[in-house]
């Protein structure tokens, strides 16, 4: 009992957030156990398909802490696919695409982060305009849908077709063949990412100046922290891995067109947002966000399933445990002022 | 340079209106080179033509009446976004997606659920319009209780409806885009006598918004609200009313501006109605002068810049941009306005022109 006072409103809200992934993941296994939602590849195909999406809210979690935000990031994804699409298209090779939506990364979030850091505008406006720009320069580009395929590029072509068989969890199918559950190679991007990202908030300096500046600006600077750089370098960070996430992206996609990734900041946001990071900032951590990320995954997995409900719905459940969860969050703030 | 000179240059200086009229003047410039430079007449963009037209009679033609007609929607909602800009510090981004959801519920029970094409009406035509007002309210109602009472930031509370909203509209009119081939319908799109309707009901809710700001004291409320929320709350206001009801209002001109929209094309295509009109309102009460911090606010400021980033729009489509690669120089122009407005530089220029006239002194 004392132990469970102890917890604090945060750790809470974590364990919600758990609660509420198990007790959907079980409950689409009960509804769809005969479409073979309990095999584990249903639960591998969700890392699959978001593993874009796992790297670009560890992003956005980096910029949250410090209580700003970036919606910059559906556009950049959808810029990135299209400057790999159009780049292997003219006969760039595979590694330097990458290393080029790499750089367009650190200068897109340079750009950014001088705003918000150096210039104090609201990051909010910022990264809206970052996300008109984004979205307007993938038609710049080009304007058509533009595929990847095998005779374009052949290395990008291998990557993103190369299958981890994992050891273990296969089953057999109706025809009596072993499948052997497999991951692809973003998966294991995100994976690292995410890993790196957690390490990082936990141990460097960085990832403890970014707490302290989303506890307090003014005491963070009074400490003789660099306020400013440090936001500036949050929001490179932040571009940098939905660089990396856009990529993951592609090589699930591997096509770039100027509505891919629409909504995927909203994805993000909403991934946080569940996983326990306040948005004033401060509080928070990438593991949440990947429990986060898992929710809105097995969301659209159930819907995809069910394969009756209308395309829109999983936009409009994201929205509503967006909804939610922002109320809890500030009826705790409402809570923890009213103790002090 | 002498003191007569001096006093006219802060006089301009602190012309609220100054970087609205200074952009607009500088769109009518591109223009009149554009046409110089292809050879037409470089006056083009200010002549209006009475025309002769076969579906609505004697009409006014021209560049201007086409920017004032096309730019009626943004300066609606400008109206709002500027009272919510004003007392909350944030920005509704919802405005766009809502208005697609207005349109698509009107649409909706215009046709009849599941209808995808009709000229017929299901419903009386008044139900149809009070509805796209009423859901535009209920939304702005939706968003000013999480910013007032639940004191979310004003961007992440309408982020919310700004993905849903579209979302739910789709599924309000079952996928489809869903046509409402009736005239009376039609009319808030078309023209009234030889003016374009839309211009009458920009003018109708800009004298209205006027009106109520010059005769109450609800303007001067809201600024000082959005100056310093908790000295309004002691000096006696209800802070957290007002803030609501900032966001009432610009749910219900989003409203407004959803029907006009979708009266125009006589249709309710959800995914497109209203699609990056939140970035030009939001532009249009920057390029008015207003600070996005809050505060003070000036609506003929945010009109004029409305039909300024319209002015844009147009020649951005006359230099042969097309619609998906206009958001870029749009982006450019924000980020251009929001940097010269920001504390740093200005405290920058003002430490450089002290210095100037301290250099001047010795000399």
């Amino acid at each position: 009992m004392k132990k469970f006072r102890s917890m604090n409103s945060n750790t809470v809200l974590l364990l919600i957030t758990i609660g509420l992934f198990i007790i959907m993941y079980a409950g689409g296994c009960i509804a769809y156990g005969a479409k073979g939602f309990t095999h584990l590849q249903t639960f591998l195909n969700i890392l699959i398909t978001n593993s874009g999406l796992i790297c670009v809210s560890c992003g956005l979690t980096v910029v949250m802490l410090t209580a700003g935000i970036d919606i910059s990031v559906g556009s950049l994804v959808a810029m990135d696919c299209m400057m790999l699409a159009v780049g292997m298209r003219n006969g760039i090779g595979a590694v330097e695409m990458c290393a080029a939506v790499l750089i367009t990364g650190i200068v897109f979030g340079l750009v950014q982060g001088f705003l918000i850091g150096y210039l104090e505008i609201q990051p909010f406006i910022v990264t809206m305009a970052g996300m008109f720009f984004g979205r307007g320069m993938t038609a710049v580009i080009c304007t058509d849908q533009v595929s990847i395929t095998q005779d374009i590029n052949a290395v990008f072509y291998n990557w993103a077709n190369a299958k981890i068989i994992l050891p273990f969890g296969g089953y057999l199918n109706n025809k009596g063949k072993y499948m052997a559950p497999f991951i692809r190679v973003e998966v294991v991007i995100a994976l690292i990412v995410l890993a790196l990202i957690f390490l990082m908030l936990r141990y460097t300096r960085f990832g403890r100046a970014l707490y302290a500046i989303g506890g307090s600006e003014q005491s963070a600077a009074m400490m003789g922290l660099n306020v400013k750089q440090t936001k500036m370098k949050a929001y490179v960070l932040s571009s940098v891995l939905t660089s990396i996430g856009g990529i993951c992206y592609c090589l699930n996609t591997m096509a770039g067109s100027v509505q891919q990734a629409t909504g995927l900041e909203m994805d993000a946001i909403s991934s946080a947002v569940i996983g326990g990071t306040l948005l004033t900032g401060g509080v928070g951590n990438v593991f949440g966000t990947f429990i986060g990320v898992l929710i809105n995954g097995t969301i659209s997995s159930i819907v995809k399933t069910n394969g009756k409900l209308a395309s829109s719905w999983p936009n409009i459940l994201t929205a509503a445990l967006l909804f939610i969860f922002i109320v809890i969050q500030s009826l705790f703030a409402a809570m923890r002022a009213r103790k002090k | 340079m002498s003191s007569k000179d001096s006093t006219f240059m802060k006089k301009i200086k602190s012309w609220p209106l100054l970087l609205p009229v200074v952009a607009l003047f500088l769109v009518m410039a591109v223009n009149i080179l554009h046409d110089a430079a292809i050879g037409a007449n470089p006056l083009s963009f200010f002549t209006i033509t009475l025309n002769q037209t076969t579906s609505s009679g004697t009409i006014l033609y021209g560049r201007i009446i086409d920017i004032l007609n096309r730019g009626s929607e943004v300066a609606i909602l400008a109206l709002g976004m500027t009272l919510v800009v004003s007392s909350s510090a944030g920005t509704d981004i919802s405005v766009g997606s809502v208005m697609s959801l207005s349109a698509s519920f009107c649409c909706m029970l215009l046709a009849g659920y599941g209808v995808a094409n009709t000229s017929e009406l299901a419903v009386p035509l008044i139900v149809g319009v009070l509805a796209a007002f009423a859901m535009g309210t209920l939304c702005g109602a939706f968003n000013g209780t999480l910013v007032a009472y639940f004191g979310i930031q004003p961007m992440v509370a309408t982020l919310i409806l700004f993905s849903a909203a579209r979302a739910i509209g789709l599924l309000l009119c079952n996928n489809l885009i869903v046509y409402v081939r009736n005239s009376a319908f039609g009319a808030f799109g078309a023209f009234t006598g030889i003016l374009p309707t839309p211009i009458i009901i920009a003018a109708i809710c800009i004298a209205v918004v006027a009106l109520v700001l010059k005769n109450t004291s609800l303007g001067m409320y809201i600024q000082s609200v959005g100056i310093n929320p908790k000295a309004s709350r002691i000096a006696g206001l209800n802070s957290k009313k007002i803030i609501f009801l900032t966001y009432v209002i610009c749910g219900f001109f989003a409203g407004v501006a959803g029907l006009v929209n979708s009266s125009r094309i006589t249709s309710a295509d959800s995914n497109n109605i209203g699609l990056y009109y939140e970035m030009d309102a939001i532009l249009a009460v920057a390029l008015g002068g207003n600070s996005l911090g809050g505060g003070k606010f000036n609506l003929a400021g945010s009109i004029i810049g409305a039909y300024t980033i319209q002015a844009i729009t147009t020649t951005l489509y006359a230099l042969g941009v097309s619609t998906d690669q206009a958001p870029v120089y749009k982006a450019i122009i924000v980020v251009i306005i929001v940097a010269i407005q920001s504390a740093p530089l200005k405290a920058f220029f003002r430490k450089r022109s002290l210095k100037e006239t301290k250099e001047a002194a010795k000399a």
